[in-house]
């Protein structure tokens, strides 16, 4: 019975957000648009994570390279060390990690500031307001995170392949164009373009997922902090598949 | 019940809204009549949030009829609907302030959103904004954020952005609601003045008996879905009627 319920409840849900979804490609694109509210989106939602990405990037750099070199090294392949990471890094790790992070920052504050918003009828008041909520903070929302992912990412990239520099200087010792060189060398652009492609659909899914829960969200603030919690889990969840879809199709098209 | 001699501005006909088998308004009756200030009384669960949530457009009723100076509501276009809420305020029992704004920008909400571009003079936004924070008495708060303000502070900044449109109509959802009760008196006491001030037409969702006595003109007590008895508080007061009676003991 237990069961019974809990996927009439996935489904009813997984209806709900096609719903949510085919209502922001209805409303997304017709007037009134709000640029002022994207721009301020965009801005809380790319420049802001900034730091936390860079960071991150720079440690997966580095510490993706120290312990990929005893490996090399074993098999004489010390030289292949920055090539090797740099595709790992453009590949898969940056924009997972940049993902993964935006869901965690950013997924979870949608979803929570969306649900206080209903729970103390500010999203009514927009209403009243001459506002229509739905393209004011939903639109916008998920238009922000699906343009600014690909460029967290690219930053991601660049700040993880910085690091990755110190790590092959650690013990080793690498010009810097010599080691721009071999990054160069081992990358084309079948690694960039299904890479960022993927991010695009990474950050639509956070800002949909987040944006759903909140503005859905029941219960007064025990219904809020559900609200942020499931955003985090339901968009690293639906990333993770995301990402194994994404490389069985870069696959079936020889990009690998 | 229909007075001749007054104009009626909002009229309700045989409202239903209905939650599974819970039917709340249970084909309700309603006339507003100008500058009066109607409450509807009603116990919490009675309905009567969700009555002034069907009559500003936020729920739509199963059936029955809402016409507001004039307009049918339920029929209105969504461009007609914004442009009659413009002559509707509507103050949220949760107040309601956009937490991410200061209290000028939350003011200024309402009319950068409701005017057109070319309307938008600058001077003329600060005038009135300083207009409605000054009928509150709380011009000083204009650069702070709703979280830095208490729960009275917040009810008057929420009013004073409910006033910023100059409505004809004000929809009051529990006013005095978590409010201690001289800074109730207070709130009520503001809303009798702006009453006056502006003439306004006023329906107040109330179960506290200070604000009906004080702030009413005619009193309509919602129970089990329809307009059980209405009239003047001291009326109401004095009714033999079991179900009035229990209110006010």
């Amino acid at each position: 019975m237990a069961i019974t319920n809990n996927l009439k409840r996935f489904f009813e849900e997984t209806g709900d957000i096609s719903r949510f979804v085919t209502r922001f490609f209805k409303e997304g694109f017709k007037p009134r648009y709000e640029f002022g509210e994207l721009i301020r989106q965009s801005f809380f939602i790319g420049y802001k994570s900034l730091p936390l990405v860079g960071i991150t990037a720079f440690i997966m750099g580095l510490v993706l390279t120290i312990q990929s070199r005893p490996t090399l090294v074993e098999f004489g392949a010390e030289s292949w060390l920055p090539g090797m990471v740099s595709l790992s890094l453009v590949r898969e790790i940056s924009p997972m990690i940049t993902a993964l992070i935006a869901a965690g920052k950013i997924g979870s504050s949608i979803g929570a500031e969306l649900g206080s918003m209903k729970v103390t009828e500010q999203i009514d008041a927009m209403e009243v307001s001459g506002t229509n909520p739905f393209k004011f903070l939903v639109v916008t929302r998920v238009m922000a995170t699906t343009f600014m992912l690909p460029i967290l990412s690219l930053w991601a990239n660049a700040i993880g392949l910085y690091g990755s520099y110190l790590g092959v200087n650690i013990k080793g010792s690498v010009s810097w164009h010599l080691y721009w060189n071999q990054v160069f060398e081992a990358l084309s652009y079948s690694d960039f373009i299904p890479s960022l492609t993927k991010t695009f659909f990474f950050g639509f899914t956070i800002g949909i997922i987040g944006c759903y829960k909140g503005y859905n969200s029941k219960k007064g603030t025990e219904g809020v902090g559900n609200s942020a919690n499931s955003a985090v889990v339901v968009s690293s969840l639906l990333i993770f598949i995301l990402d194994l879809i994404a490389v069985q199709i870069t696959d079936l098209l020889g990009l690998t | 019940m229909a007075d001749q001699n007054k104009e009626i501005v909002l009229a309700i006909r045989d409202l239903c809204k209905s939650f599974g088998d819970n039917h709340v308004l249970n084909h309700f009756d309603l006339d507003l009549y100008k500058g009066e200030n109607l409450v509807v009384l009603g116990k919490s669960g009675s309905g009567k949030s969700v009555l002034i949530k069907c009559i500003i457009g936020l729920m739509k009723p199963d059936q029955g009829s809402i016409t507001i100076f004039g307009q049918d509501v339920l029929s209105l276009e969504h461009e007609e609907l914004d442009r009659l809420r413009m002559k509707i305020g509507f103050l949220f029992q949760s107040n309601a302030l956009y937490d991410s704004m200061t209290v000028k920008e939350n003011l200024e909400f309402p009319l950068r959103r409701h005017w057109m571009k070319k309307e938008m003079n600058p001077a003329k936004v600060n005038e009135l904004v300083m207009e409605a924070l000054e009928n509150v008495g709380l011009e000083h708060t204009i650069d702070m954020m709703p979280v830095e303000l208490s729960g009275g502070m917040r009810k008057r900044i929420a009013l004073a952005r409910t006033l910023i449109l100059k409505p004809e109509i004000i929809l009051y959802d529990e006013p005095t609601t978590g409010l201690d009760p001289i800074t109730a008196k207070e709130i009520i006491q503001l809303m009798i003045d702006i009453q006056h001030k502006y003439q306004t037409s006023s329906i107040i969702i109330s179960h506290d008996l200070q604000c009906v006595s004080m702030a009413s003109d005619r009193v309509v007590m919602l129970i089990d879905g329809i307009c059980y008895a209405s009239g003047n508080y001291k009326e109401l007061r004095t009714r033999e009627d079991q179900k009035v009676k229990l209110f006010f003991d």
